[in-house]
C-alpha cells in the first residue's frame, strides 16, 4: 500500500468521522460537563473535597459494588439465555419465527414501571406460579415471593435486554456461512466443538458487542432497581436521580456521575481487547442460512427456547394485555374507548392518537439521526481502523452508560445560551433518544462491515466499477439485513426511552411513554386501565413497525 | 476506492445542527420568525424546522383558534406566558381560554417531571429559565425555592378571597393555589369483611392486628411521602418519630418507591395489592368514585383523619422571566373562582379560594379535616434532609 493512498484514507476518515465527533461533542460531553462543573466548581473554582468525601463513604461504596455485581450478574445471565435465542431465531426456519423476532423487542420499549408492575403481580403470593403450586400440593405448597429481591432484578434486565443478544448476535449468525460448520462437521468435530472452535471466534465481536450494550444498560439500571429491588436497593444511577431531583446535592451529583463515567470508560476498555481480534470472514446473504430444525434433537432445543421465551416475555406482556381488557364486570374493550374518547378536554389530557403520532414522528426523526450518525462511525472505523475512528467509536457508548439525569438536566443548563439556545426545542426529544441509539446503529453494522473481504471490493474495482458501484452491488447486499436490523432497533430504543426524554418532552407533542406516566400518576381504577390499555397499545405499535421494517428489502438480499 | 454509504444523509445533520445553533431564544413575538411559523402550524417533524415555534402553535387546534398571526399580533396587547409545571398540574381547555380570551394572552403549559425534578430544575436555570412562573411548589420545598431566590413577587388582588392560613409568604414570591393534604386511606370492604376497626391514630399502626397492612412511600422519592414522615414528626415529634417508625418497620410496613405502585400495585382498595392501608391524598376517595367503571353509591376507600398533613402547592413569577406582568396575570386568573372550581375535578386537589364551590362528588366523597397536621414550612427547610437520611437509615438499611 503507498503513501498516497494512506493519505486519502485518513482524509477520508477524517471527513467521515466530523459528524460523529460534532454530534458527541455538542449534544454530549458540552452538557455533561457542564453539568459536572457546575456540580463540583459551583462558585467557579473547584472545590474537590467532595470528591473525596464521597469516594470514602462506606454507604456510596456499597451502592457502587452492587451497581457493579447485579450488572456483571445480569449481563451474563443475559447472554446464558440470549445466545440460544440468537442461534434459534437466526438459523431455524419455523413458522412465525418473524413474528417472534418482532415480538422479542417489545420489552425493550415499554417503561420500566409498567412492566414493573406486572412483574410484581407475576412474582408475588398470587402469581399463577404459586396458584399451580397450591393446585398441585394442597396448603402443604410453599409460597414463592421474589418481590423486592435481586433475582427479581435479574429476571426484569434478561427480559429488558433478551432483544439486545438477540438481535446483536443473531444479525451475524444469519451471515455467518453453515458451510464453515459443516466442513468442521465432516472432518469429524463434534456439534460442542464446532461451535467453540468454529462458531463462537466468528461470532464473538458480535457477543462482545452485545455483552457491552447491555452492561451498560444494567449498569444504570434505575427503575427496575427501584420497583423490583426495594427502596433498600440503590445503584449510582438510583442515587444521582436522588441527588439531582430530590436533594438538590449536584457536587454528590456531579462526583457520582464522574465515578459512573470511569467505571463506564474501563468497561469499555476492557471490550477494546475483547472486540480486538476480529477475523474476516465469508458472509453471506441470510437466506441461504436459514433451515428447517435438522434433528430431533434440534427440534427440541427450538421447543425449549420457545417455552423460555414464553414464559420469560410473554407473560408479563401478556399481564399488561388481560389488565388492559379487564373491567370491573369481565373482559371488555372499555379501556381502550375511554382512551379515543374525545372527551377530556384539558390542557395536559393526552390524545391517544395524538400520543401514536408523537411517538412515530420522533422514533422515525431519532432513527435518522442515529443512522447518520452511526453510520458514518460505523464507516470511518471500517475504513480506517486507525485510533481517531476507535475512539470515536468508543465514545459514542459512554452515552449507554451516563445517567439520563446527568444527560436530561444537562441539556436543560447547557443548551439555554445562545448560540446554542434550544430551551424547549423540540430537537432534543429526538437527539437524546438518538444519543442512546447511536451505539446501537454502529454496534449492528460494524461488525458486518468490517467482515467483508476488501478483497471483493478489489476485484470489482479492477475489473471497473465505480465505488459507487461497488457500494450497491459489494456492500449494500451484505451490510442491508444489519441496516434494517440496525434501523428496527433505534427505532424501538427512540419510541422507548423514557430515560432524559422525560425531562425534554413537551406539554404539548406527548408520546405513547409520557402519556402512560401521567394516566399512572392519577387515583381512579379507569385511569389505571386506561394505562394499560396505551401500554398495549405501545407494545402493538412497536411490534408493528418492527415487522415492517424486517419486511423491508435492501439491495438482493437473499440471492448473492 | 472507499465506499461511503451513509454519506448522503449528512447534510441532514449538518442541517439540523445549524438550525438548533441558529434557534432564536424561543420569544415567539419575534416578527422575523413569522411567515416561517405560519407554514409550520401542522408540522411535527422535530427534524424540520424551528422547534419553539412549531410546538407553541400546536398548544391546542379547538380550544383557541389561535393561529401564529393572532400571536403575533398578540405582541401588541399580549404574548405566549409559559407556565412551568410538574406531572400532576392540568386545567379544562375551556377554563384556560377564559384567560385567553380576556387578556390575549396564550399559555403554553410545560411539564417538568415530578414536583422536586420541577423545583430543581427550575433552580438550576435561574438565570435564563424555561418559563415565566412556576407553579407546584408545596410547603415541604418552599423554602428551598425562597433561599434559591428563583421567584419575585407578585400581590395578587385576589388574596383576598383566599381561606387564612394559606398565605405562607409575607412579601407574596409565592401565591397559595390549592391545598392537596397528604391522609392515609383505607379500603373500606377490607375492614368490613374482617370486622376489623379502622385505625383511628397514628398509634394504632403499630398494634399487632395491623400488622403487615400498611404501604407507604419513599420519603425521599415521593412527596406523600415525604409529607406522611412529616406528619409522624408533627405528631410524636423529633424525638419520637423515629421510635414510631422502628416499631411499624416490626409490625412489617412496605415501602414503596413512588405513589402509583404503592396505590395499584400495593393497595387492596383501588388496585391488585392485598394491602388495605396506603399513604394517598384525602382526594383519592372522590377520585374513586369519579374513576370507576360504575359510580357506587359509596366510595370504596376513606380518609383515615388523624394522618393528614397539610400541603398547599405554589405560584410564583420566576426572577429570570420574560413576561412577568403577564405572568402576573396568570396568577390572578388561577385565584380567580373559574380555575379554583376547576381545580378539583382536573389536579383532584382542593380550592383554597373561599368562594369556590366544591363539585357535588368532592362535597359527598371527600374528607378534608379542618386542622390537618402541619410544620412550618421554613422549619421543614431546615430539617427536611436531616430527617429522611434518618428515617432512611432506620426503615430501609
Amino acid at each position: 500500500m503507498n503513501a498516497a493512498r494512506t493519505r486519502s484514507r485518513r482524509g477520508t476518515t477524517a471527513a467521515l468521522l466530523t459528524v460523529p465527533a460534532a454530534f458527541l461533542a455538542v449534544f454530549f460531553l458540552y452538557p455533561v460537563a457542564t453539568i459536572v462543573v457546575t456540580g463540583l466548581a459551583p462558585e467557579g473554582h473547584p472545590e474537590l473535597g467532595v470528591l473525596g468525601r464521597v469516594v470514602t463513604d462506606p454507604s456510596v461504596r456499597e451502592v457502587a459494588w452492587f451497581t457493579l455485581w447485579q450488572a456483571l450478574l445480569s449481563t451474563a445471565a443475559t447472554l446464558a439465555v440470549g445466545l440460544p435465542g440468537a442461534y434459534v431465531l437466526s438459523r431455524i426456519d419455523f413458522r412465525g419465527r418473524r413474528l417472534l423476532q418482532a415480538g422479542v423487542t417489545i420489552p425493550f420499549v415499554l417503561p420500566t414501571v409498567v412492566v414493573g408492575s406486572a412483574f410484581l403481580a407475576l412474582l408475588g403470593p398470587r402469581s399463577p406460579v404459586n396458584a399451580a403450586l397450591s393446585a398441585l400440593l394442597g396448603e402443604a405448597a410453599p409460597t414463592l415471593d421474589l418481590r423486592r429481591t435481586v433475582t427479581a432484578i435479574l429476571v426484569a434486565h434478561v427480559f429488558f435486554n433478551y432483544a439486545v443478544v438477540v438481535r446483536t448476535v443473531g444479525g451475524l449468525w444469519s451471515l455467518i456461512d453453515p458451510r464453515v460448520e459443516d466442513a468442521a462437521r465432516v472432518l469429524g468435530a463434534s456439534r460442542w466443538r464446532t461451535f467453540r472452535e468454529v462458531t463462537l471466534p466468528l461470532l464473538r465481536p458480535a457477543i462482545a458487542s452485545a455483552a457491552a450494550i447491555v452492561f451498560l444498560f444494567t449498569f444504570t439500571s434505575f427503575g427496575v432497581i427501584l420497583l423490583l429491588g426495594g427502596p433498600g436497593r440503590a445503584t449510582i444511577e438510583v442515587e444521582i436521580h436522588r441527588a439531582t431531583t430530590q436533594l438538590l446535592d449536584l457536587p454528590l451529583a456531579s462526583t457520582l456521575a464522574l465515578l459512573q463515567l470511569v467505571a463506564v470508560v474501563a468497561s469499555l476498555l476492557v471490550y477494546g481487547r475483547l472486540q480486538r481480534r476480529t477475523t474476516t470472514q465469508p458472509l453471506v446473504g441470510s437466506a441461504t442460512t436459514l433451515r428447517a430444525p435438522r434433528s430431533r434433537g434440534e427440534r427440541w432445543f427450538l421447543r425449549a427456547n420457545l417455552v423460555l421465551v414464553a414464559a420469560l416475555l410473554l407473560a408479563p406482556l401478556l399481564v399488561l394485555v388481560e389488565r388492559s381488557l379487564s373491567t370491573g364486570a369481565g373482559y371488555a374493550l372499555t379501556n381502550y374507548r375511554n382512551l379515543f374518547s374525545a372527551e377530556r378536554a384539558t390542557v395536559l389530557a393526552v390524545p391517544a392518537g395524538e400520543a401514536v403520532r408523537n411517538s412515530l414522528v420522533f422514533g422515525v426523526a431519532a432513527t435518522a439521526v442515529a443512522f447518520v450518525v452511526g453510520g458514518l462511525a460505523a464507516t470511518a472505523a471500517t475504513v480506517s481502523r486507525g485510533r481517531a475512528a476507535d475512539l470515536v467509536d468508543r465514545a459514542l457508548m459512554v452515552p449507554l452508560g451516563t445517567s439520563a439525569v446527568t444527560v436530561g438536566f444537562g441539556f436543560l443548563i447547557a443548551l439555554r445560551h445562545p448560540p446554542l439556545d434550544l430551551r424547549g426545542s423540540v430537537l432534543l426529544v429526538p437527539v437524546a433518544q438518538a444519543l442512546i441509539a447511536t451505539p446501537f446503529v454502529v454496534r449492528t453494522l460494524l461488525p458486518v462491515l468490517r467482515s467483508i473481504d476488501e478483497r471483493l471490493r478489489e476485484a470489482a474495482a479492477v475489473l471497473g466499477a465505480t465505488p459507487a458501484r461497488i457500494w450497491r452491488e459489494v456492500d449494500l447486499p451484505i451490510v442491508g439485513r444489519a441496516a434494517l436490523v440496525a434501523a428496527g432497533f433505534s427505532f424501538a430504543i427512540a419510541v422507548g426511552e423514557f430515560g432524559a426524554t422525560v425531562f425534554l418532552a413537551r406539554a404539548n407533542l406527548p408520546t405513547m411513554p409520557t402519556a402512560i406516566f401521567r394516566l399512572l400518576g392519577r387515583p381512579g381504577a379507569a385511569n389505571f386501565g386506561e394505562a394499560m390499555a396505551m401500554s398495549t397499545l405501545l407494545m402493538l405499535v412497536t411490534a408493528a413497525a418492527i415487522v415492517a421494517i424486517d419486511r423491508l428489502r435492501i439491495g438482493q438480499v437473499g440471492r448473492f | 476506492m472507499t465506499p461511503r454509504p451513509v454519506h448522503a444523509g449528512a447534510p441532514v445533520l449538518v442541517a439540523v445542527l445549524l438550525i438548533a445553533s441558529c434557534s432564536p431564544d424561543g420569544d415567539p413575538g419575534d416578527p422575523e420568525e413569522a411567515p416561517e411559523t405560519v407554514e409550520d402550524t401542522d408540522e411535527v417533524d422535530p427534524t424540520d424546522e424551528d422547534a419553539e415555534e412549531t410546538d407553541v402553535e400546536e398548544t391546542d387546534d379547538e380550544g383557541r383558534p389561535t393561529d401564529d398571526p393572532e400571536d403575533e399580533a398578540a405582541t401588541a396587547d399580549g404574548a405566549t406566558v409559559t407556565l412551568l409545571t410538574h406531572d400532576s398540574f392540568d386545567v379544562s381547555e375551556d377554563v384556560l381560554d377564559l384567560f385567553t380570551e380576556s387578556t390575549g394572552h396564550a399559555v403554553d403549559v410545560v411539564p417538568l417531571g415530578d414536583a422536586g425534578t420541577a423545583l430543581n430544575q427550575t433552580i438550576l436555570t435561574g438565570d435564563a429559565p424555561q418559563g415565566d412562573l412556576l407553579f407546584g411548589v408545596d410547603n415541604t420545598f418552599l423554602s428551598r425555592a425562597i433561599d434559591e431566590g428563583i421567584f419575585t413577587t407578585h400581590e395578587s388582588p385576589l388574596l383576598d378571597e383566599v381561606a387564612e392560613g394559606f398565605v405562607l409568604d409575607d412579601q407574596h414570591r409565592v401565591t397559595p393555589v390549592d391545598r392537596g393534604d397528604v391522609c392515609l386511606n383505607y379500603d373500606v370492604a377490607y375492614f368490613e369483611e374482617a370486622g376489623l376497626d379502622v385505625p383511628e391514630e397514628l398509634t394504632d399502626l403499630t398494634e399487632p392486628e395491623y400488622e403487615g397492612l400498611l404501604t407507604v412511600t419513599n420519603p425521599a422519592t415521593s412527596s406523600p411521602g415525604l409529607a406522611f414522615l412529616l406528619a409522624t414528626v408533627e405528631t410524636f415529634g423529633e424525638d419520637g418519630y423515629l421510635d414510631f417508625w422502628e416499631r411499624l418497620q416490626a409490625n412489617d410496613v412496605l415501602v414503596t418507591d413512588g405513589w402509583s405502585e404503592a396505590y395499584y400495585d400495593e393497595f387492596s382498595g383501588a388496585g391488585d395489592g392485598d394491602r388495605p392501608l396506603v399513604v394517598s391524598y384525602a382526594s383519592s376517595p372522590p377520585a374513586e368514585v369519579i374513576f370507576a367503571e360504575e359510580e357506587p353509591e359509596a366510595a370504596p376507600t376513606g380518609v383515615i383523619e388523624a394522618s393528614c398533613f397539610r400541603q398547599i402547592e405554589f405560584v410564583g413569577v420566576l426572577a429570570g422571566a420574560e413576561h412577568p406582568d403577564e405572568a402576573g396575570e396568570l396568577i390572578d386568573f388561577m385565584l380567580s373562582e373559574p380555575f379554583q372550581e376547576d381545580i378539583p375535578l382536573t389536579m383532584f386537589v382542593f380550592p383554597v379560594n373561599e368562594n369556590a364551590e366544591l363539585p357535588e362528588v368532592f362535597e359527598e366523597h371527600a374528607v378534608l379535616p379542618d386542622d390537618p397536621l402541619d410544620i412550618d414550612f421554613e422549619l421543614i427547610g431546615e430539617h427536611r434532609e436531616d430527617w429522611i437520611e434518618a428515617w432512611t437509615a432506620v426503615v430501609l438499611r
